[in-house]
């Protein structure tokens, strides 16, 4: 099946480091130095604390699925999903690469980079662990 | 400060047309205004407030308000998708109460079935809102952000696909009866679970249509209503609220209802046991499921058990809702269902809803709507009226 097509972000100047680091195969959380937590998606001021101490952090990739839907109503299905990263934040992605049919609400898996249209940064989505 | 009994909905009405190849957004715009100003027994040179929505076409309310050729003292564009105009009717009261108008007029239009749109194709809500970047080129797309709350809540309370499906199967029990209804063919729960998946686990018969068409509220000042000759709806409470990803704190399993419906109560002093005819904002069956425990019609997690066995089909269940079919069976113009809930709720509290599915003795009635996304951001409306 050909890989279904993905716009590329809209990059920003707040959010640069993240699709800089994507290029390069990093995949970054926004925490906050004031009150300790992460969030998604990223931001310059935290939403928990409004602090605007919020820093880039590494992630590890790894979560588990909150919830999905498979798109079949698409010329490529594909599937929507929350995940919840191990670094705390639920993040919405996709998830590729595997039988969407049988993922299941609470099953482990890793990011996995894929390329987005023209020359734009690789977009995170999941793949089972 | 309250906008109890500070004013009244004395005009409505719901533009016939379900396809509008032959007018244009403004026109419909303008229909809608004529019709709900007939109805009230008003003109345009009575109107000195006016609302609309992001379905309005141009800057806000001006363009509007400049084809129309109003003249004005307040204007209103709050814009919080499907359910703006459920809030609409509240912001005209609370203006109306401080005196800033004394008959707002509330508009909704427009044609996305002759301009082909679809729930299913994602649609881009502003390139420079912050979350577009992280979440367009994901294709989220208004049916699988709402189907992303359905698969939660059905892992985390057992709802299935069959108790959604009795939404649908009620609106179509009422829209058998409504001849503007698109779809006016009775379902069953088997035909619902069989139909096409869409996005799982929503199939083709859990979403809502696509209309054209539009809808118009006069809303009024109590001397004003009480020279007039239809019925008096009157305004009792409201609340609005919204609710995101909250940083990442995602829990899709309830809506900012949680927060605008109790709201609204308290206004109104009524309990949700006391509502004998609700509207409710029916896009998917799903939201109506969730919709119904947050305003507190049944417990959090209960909402397909409730919606069970016809519950919702006027003269059957304990709550009869979208007597007119809803957005899942009758009209969903501009992709926004808010002012077809009112409208359907003044019919009730007026005795003018068609005979076979009138709430006997309707005195008191509930509209409420999410507008946006359920499964990402979403604003929630509710608001609360009596007959007098």
């Amino acid at each position: 099946m050909a890989d279904r097509k993905i716009p590329a972000p809209g990059v920003n100047p707040e959010t640069e480091p993240f699709w800089t680091a994507a290029r390069e195969g990093r995949f970054l959380v926004k925490g906050c130095a004031s009150c300790g937590k992460n969030h998604w998606y990223p931001r310059a001021i935290c939403p928990f604390c409004f602090s605007d101490r919020t820093e880039w952090r590494p992630a590890s990739g790894r979560g588990v699925i909150y919830s999905l839907s498979v798109m079949k109503r698409a010329p490529e299905p594909y599937v929507m999903a929350y995940v919840t990263l191990e670094e705390g934040p639920t993040m919405m992605t996709n998830i590729v690469d595997c039988d969407f049919d049988a993922l299941k609400i609470g099953q482990k898996v890793k990011l996995v980079f894929k390329p987005t249209e023209g020359d734009g940064p690789p977009f995170p989505m999941f793949t089972p662990a | 400060m309250t906008i109890k009994g500070k004013a009244y909905i004395m005009g409505a009405y719901e533009h016939p047309t379900r396809l509008a190849k032959d007018k244009s957004v403004a026109q419909l715009h303008a229909e809608c205004a004529l019709g709900a100003l007939a109805d009230a027994g008003l003109s345009k040179e009575d109107v000195d407030g006016y609302f609309c929505a992001g379905d309005a076409p141009g800057l806000g309310p001006l363009a509007m308000a400049d084809y129309m050729n109003l003249k004005l003292r307040h204007l209103d564009s709050t814009d919080m998708g499907g359910c703006s105009y459920i809030a609409h009717v509240a912001h005209a009261a609370q203006a109306i109460a401080m005196g800033k108008c004394r008959v707002a007029l509330i508009t909704l239009a427009g044609r996305p079935r002759s301009e082909g749109h679809s729930g299913a194709v994602p649609r881009m809500r502003g390139a420079d809102a912050p979350d577009t970047q992280w979440e367009f080129p994901l294709g989220v797309a208004t049916i699988n952000a709402y189907a992303m709350c359905a698969a939660r809540h059905m892992y985390q309370y057992g709802t299935t696909s069959e108790q959604l499906a009795w939404v649908k199967v009620a609106a179509s029990h009422h829209a058998q009866h409504n001849p503007h209804a698109m779809l006016r063919d009775v379902v069953t729960v088997e035909d619902v679970v069989k139909s096409p998946l869409i996005a799982t686990p929503l199939h083709r018969l859990d979403c809502c249509v696509v209309s054209d068409g539009g809808g118009a509220l006069v809303v009024v000042a109590p001397e004003i209503a009480k020279s007039l000759k239809r019925p008096r709806v009157k305004v009792l409470g409201a609340g609005e609220s919204m609710k995101g990803q909250m940083g990442g704190e995602v829990d899709l399993t309830y809506s900012a209802g949680v927060r605008s419906g109790p709201a609204a109560f308290a206004e109104a002093g009524v309990k949700p046991a006391d509502i004998k005819y609700a509207s409710i904002y029916d896009s998917f069956t799903i939201t109506v499921v969730i919709q119904i425990e947050d305003l507190g019609f049944c417990e959090k997690g209960q909402g397909g058990r409730f919606v069970a066995d016809g519950n919702l089909i006027s003269g059957v269940g304990k709550l009869p809702f979208n007597t007119d079919g809803g957005g899942l069976c009758n009209n969903h113009p501009a992709n926004r269902g808010g002012i077809t809930k009112v409208i359907e709720a003044v019919r009730q509290l007026r005795g003018e809803a068609h005979p076979a599915v009138q709430v006997k003795n309707c005195d008191l009635a509930l509209a409420h709507g999410t507008g946006g996304l359920l499964g990402s951001r979403h604003g929630a409306a509710t608001l609360i009226m009596e007959r007098e």
